[in-house]
């Protein structure tokens, strides 16, 4: 019931707004739609409490503690990026950059893509998983491009090949994870079923299953924007709107991460030695290391937050390839902190472009002299993005670093490295954007920052309590892919 | 092995392909002369040539050395070893140890080597300038051939185009792959190797293009004629060389009278049905640029060997 | 049908399918390559209506009907209307020297196959060379939108791509769910049209369909 409610209200939602997407009152219209979303995922998340794990419809979908709290998380962030959108939308239109036309499609396809992202979180079937991750990048690429200008047409295209050829690759991975399958499940319906391949692991063929974990990592990766796969990422992120880049960030590449885990303990069943965590290892070391260093050479700040992202991914894989309860405890909290900091931060940054109009970085100046809000909102969100305490953010790199330091001391100098050259290179170039001369001019809509701070207010609460359910709820899902 | 009977054979073999070669080159003249809506010239318009020639007086030019005049002869010799040992009318020929696949290879070379000499021995630009063209065309060409015949080499174990022929002609129907791959690659390399469309045009003589026809731009009379012969029979090698790999059913074995006819018949069956289709590729394909050739050469030799990767995948 | 003979035919048709993406690999002409694309779904649709016919898996039938209908029909008209609308019949431009990449793809057909190797050891299906062979295309595919320089043939690359991995599963697996079959169906068919789409806005921009002017995004 819940489930259907989830799924039904973004793609009724999208059909809707396909109709009436140009209206006045269409933003808020969008905004209702998340928030029922957002609702029936509170009353999931309240039935998955009570009631344990469940499968619905002939098994097609399943919740359990993993996909549960992703799921809360992604109608929660989908919900305030509508809400920021609002005044973020109307004020790009009253800059003419959009036209009521790009404006409807611009909302049918947002509630699309929350769509897809709540289909690949519920969907119990590997393939149709696939199919809504696919879906993803096909409703959000022609956002990307929604301005229609030289460098975002670039941006969507390059975004548009890259990934699709990335996901091809991983449904070759799916493939062959069927091949194995179907050897143990016999052909048909169950053997691509997650709970049905999660049950007989065990007697999965090692040598497909590793052939296939590399093709899945290669493919999922590349949404999650691994180096050396994520070169789609910052162009796309900066050159679309900026609540596609927040969702981007906040949602989609969090969601392309929880496949590569879900393949992962898959693999980790049936191989003896940690084929699949080494990998993942690796991949997630370099992306932090790579994107720190890329991080001092930008000169757009949207640019800057995607190497960011791909840093702070890099360190969730990195977390979840470590493996064990800590560790991947470490990952989910720090899966929910970047997502709603990250999406903080793109919603200052949004309304900070829009009143300097420029996202060039040297062109951005004394944000808290004109706007207060803006520009408190932009620095606190940095400090929490850089792992200050008491931010939520540093609870869960401290846990990643005690656990590498624990398991795998050689790793630590890179991560220690990486993070101190992000922090000197986003602090850099935050702080006089912050302070320093105002060169901003008024807005016409009044931005919306309640979401920022409901971001920030829950990541500093993480930062200093994680309540009791949560963390039974953090643990469950890290034994499971521990 | 070299009984009576098997002997008898060798010879009626021999003394076959050297006759029946200029049919073949006819048949597929005039099925093209059809294709194109031309009246067809006899079907033995090609042993009127030779014999005409042969009644010519030869003229040789003052510079020419013994090797101009020898060329000829090699080349035929050449050409009827490689036909007088190819499975075409029987397997088991007392000269078949000879046939290995490498060897043949070779005696093609063998030929073409005193070829472009002899072409060159005069001193005349057509000859110089057909000579390198042919060694390009050769150069690019040999590999691919060797690879499709290596191809069938690994299908039946062993380089004896004997033991090839016996291996498939005689295994259960079944279709493979690889040998499509090798079937596809050898037509390439028989086209060029033959100096045909796409690569050679046979019935020109304009500079620009000939390959073949500019190294035999001096001889007259009959060594002409021995030339054209060996080029009559070298088609009639290749097309064996083709039904033996890729459609071997019906060969008779050597010493058995009996299946002779069959063989007879089944080999002009195949016979006219490989000139029509030589005649249908002349007249579909245009020439290639010379600078193309090596593009229609690798693709050939890039068949060869995707048909040996096959053969690999498929029987591990 | 008996096993084993279909098994043979199948394997044919996968040799065929690794010959047409070689061919376009080597092809000069956008409309010979649509072609290709086309004949490529052909030999696809007719390999899994023959696995359908020997294993006896209805819905196999299914994916071999969709197969016909989007790619050997719907994907290419669209791609011909497309080419006729920007009237772009160029012929392709290469980065690489064709008999070059030609070598490289033998390259990655050894790759493919040996990568593919132990896999086909424990098929039970009498078509364990499909998978090495899909393999094979897909990279091949691959190689292609690298080596292009132009928006179309990487488009058709993607498209031949998707071929690959369609084969992979209906001759090795006997075929994904049906319900899987069809979001993939419909992910290659919207992402067509997207891609049309944006040839339009890219054409409007650039005023050509060299993917050159796109390379303005760098790090400095």
């Amino acid at each position: 019931m819940e489930i259907t409610l989830i799924l039904g209200t973004p793609l009724a939602g999208a059909l809707l707004l396909a109709l009436v997407g140009h209206k006045r009152w269409a933003p808020e219209l969008n905004a209702l739609m998340s928030l029922v979303t957002l609702g029936a995922a509170g009353l999931l998340t309240a039935r998955v409490i009570s009631e344990g794990p469940i499968t619905a419809l002939q098994e097609q979908f399943f919740v359990d503690p993993f996909n549960v709290f992703l799921v809360a998380l992604t109608a929660f962030v989908g919900f305030t990026t509508a809400l920021f959108s609002r005044p973020y939308m109307r004020i790009e239109e009253h800059h003419g950059r959009v036209n009521p036309a790009r404006l409807r499609l611009y909302h049918s396809m947002y509630q699309l893509f929350s769509f897809t992202m709540v289909l690949c979180l519920l969907s119990n079937n590997v393939g149709i998983l696939w199919v809504a991750l696919e879906g993803a990048t096909l409703s959000t690429v022609l956002l990307v491009s929604l301005y229609r200008t030289p460098a975002s047409l670039e941006a969507a295209w390059k975004y548009f090949i890259l990934c699709s050829v990335g996901i091809a690759q991983a449904l070759f991975g799916v493939i062959l994870l069927y091949f194995a399958a179907e050897k143990v499940l016999g052909a048909g319906g169950t053997a691509l079923l997650w709970t049905h391949l999660y049950e007989v692991r065990t007697q999965l063929e090692p040598t497909v299953l590793s052939l296939a974990f590399v093709f899945l990592l290669v493919g999922f990766g590349t949404k999650v924007g691994l180096v050396p796969l994520h070169n789609w990422l910052p162009d796309a992120h900066a050159e679309g709107p900026t609540p596609i880049s927040a969702v981007l960030s906040g949602l989609l590449l969090n969601v392309a991460l929880y496949a590569v885990v879900r393949s992962k303990v898959l693999v980790d069943g049936a191989l003896e030695r940690n084929f699949s965590g080494a990998l993942m290892m690796g991949f997630g070391l370099l992306s932090v290391v790579i994107a720190a260093f890329f991080l001092s050479r930008q000169k757009d700040i949207k640019r800057m937050f995607a190497y960011s992202s791909i840093e702070h991914m890099g360190i969730m894989t990195f977390a979840f390839g470590m493996g064990g309860p800590v560790a991947a405890f470490a990952g989910l909290l720090h899966m929910s902190v970047h997502s709603l900091t990250k999406s903080a931060i793109f919603f200052t940054v949004g309304h900070a472009t829009q009143t300097t109009g420029t996202q060039n970085m040297a062109d951005i100046r004394g944000l808290i002299e004109q706007s207060p809000t803006i520009g408190w909102g932009l620095a606190l969100g940095t400090l929490a993005i850089l792992g200050m305490p008491p931010f939520g953010v540093f609870t869960s790199e401290f846990m990643v670093l005690t656990t590498a330091m624990h398991e795998h001391p050689w790793a630590t100098p890179f991560l220690l490295v990486a993070l101190g050259v992000a922090f000197a290179a986003i602090f850099g170039k935050v702080q006089p954007m912050v302070f320093g001369e105002a060169s901003a001019r008024r807005l016409p809509h009044p931005p919306a920052l309640v979401p920022v701070f409901a971001h920030l207010a829950i990541v500093l609460v993480l930062g200093l309590y994680i309540p009791p359910y949560l963390v039974g709820w953090y643990r469950q899902a890290a034994a499971f892919i521990g | 092995m070299a009984d009576t009977p098997g002997i008898a054979f060798q010879i009626l073999q021999s003394v076959f392909v050297v006759l029946a070669a200029p049919l073949l080159l006819g048949w597929a003249n005039q099925c093209r002369a059809w294709l194109q809506n031309r009246s067809a010239p006899s079907i033995l318009l090609p042993y009127r040539t030779l014999a005409k020639l042969f009644h010519k007086d030869a003229v040789i030019a003052k510079n020419a050395s013994a090797l101009f005049r020898l060329t000829p002869y090699v080349v035929f010799g050449c050409m009827w070893l490689a036909a007088g040992i190819v499975p075409v009318l029987a397997t088991d020929l007392p000269f078949a140890p000879a046939a290995d696949i490498i060897a043949l290879v070779a005696v093609f070379a063998l030929a073409r080597v005193f070829s472009a000499l002899a072409a060159m021995d005069i001193g005349t630009s057509f000859g110089g300038l057909g000579a390198r063209r042919e060694m390009l065309i050769g150069f690019l060409a040999e590999p691919a051939m060797l690879m499709t015949l290596f191809t069938a080499a690994f299908i039946s174990g062993s380089t004896q185009f004997n033991t090839i022929v016996e291996t498939l002609g005689n295994r259960e129907f079944a279709i493979d792959p690889s040998l499509a791959f090798a079937a596809a690659a050898f037509l390439m390399v028989a086209l060029a190797e033959n100096a045909r469309i796409p690569i050679d045009n046979p019935t020109t003589h304009l500079e620009l293009t000939m390959i073949h026809e500019a190294m035999i731009l001096e001889y007259s009379a009959r060594h002409l004629a021995l030339i054209e012969w060996a080029v009559a029979i070298k088609l009639f090698a290749y097309v064996s060389i083709g039904i033996a790999l890729f459609a071997p059913w019906g060969i008779a074995e050597a010493g058995n009278w009996s299946a002779l006819p069959l063989a007879f018949a089944a080999l002009a069956v195949k016979l006219t049905l490989a000139g029509a289709g030589l005649a249908l590729v002349e007249t579909l394909l245009a020439k290639l640029r010379l600078f193309l050739a090596p593009e229609f050469l690798s693709t050939a030799f890039l068949l060869a060997v995707l048909g040996m990767l096959t053969h690999f995948l498929t029987q591990g | 049908m008996d096993q084993t003979f279909s098994g043979q035919l199948v394997n044919l048709f996968a040799a065929f399918l690794l010959l047409i993406a070689f061919a376009m690999l080597s092809q000069r002409r956008v409309l010979t390559l649509i072609r290709l694309f086309a004949w490529q779904g052909a030999a696809l649709a007719a390999s899994t209506l023959i696995v359908a016919y020997s294993t006896g898996q209805t819905h196999l039938y299914f994916s071999a009907a969709l197969a016909v209908l989007l790619k050997v029909m719907l994907i290419p008209w669209v791609l011909h209307r497309l080419i006729d609308r920007l009237q772009v019949r160029w012929d392709v431009e290469t980065l690489i020297n064709i008999p070059a990449t030609m070598l490289i793809g033998i390259g990655l057909v050894i790759f493919a196959f040996a990568l593919a190797a132990p896999i086909s050891e424990m098929a039970n299906t009498v078509t364990r060379s499909t998978l090495g062979i899909a393999n094979a295309s897909v990279l091949l595919s691959f190689l292609m939108m690298i080596v292009r320089r132009k928006a179309v043939p990487q488009v058709i690359g993607f498209l031949a791509m998707e071929n690959g991995l369609f084969f992979a599963a209906t001759s090795a697996t006997y075929g994904m769910p049906l319900v899987v079959e069809l979001g993939v169906a419909l992910d290659v068919l919207v992402g067509t049209f997207i891609f049309g789409i944006f040839f339009f806005h890219i054409r409007e921009q650039f005023d050509s369909l060299d993917i050159r002017h796109m390379e303005k995004l760098k790090e400095d």
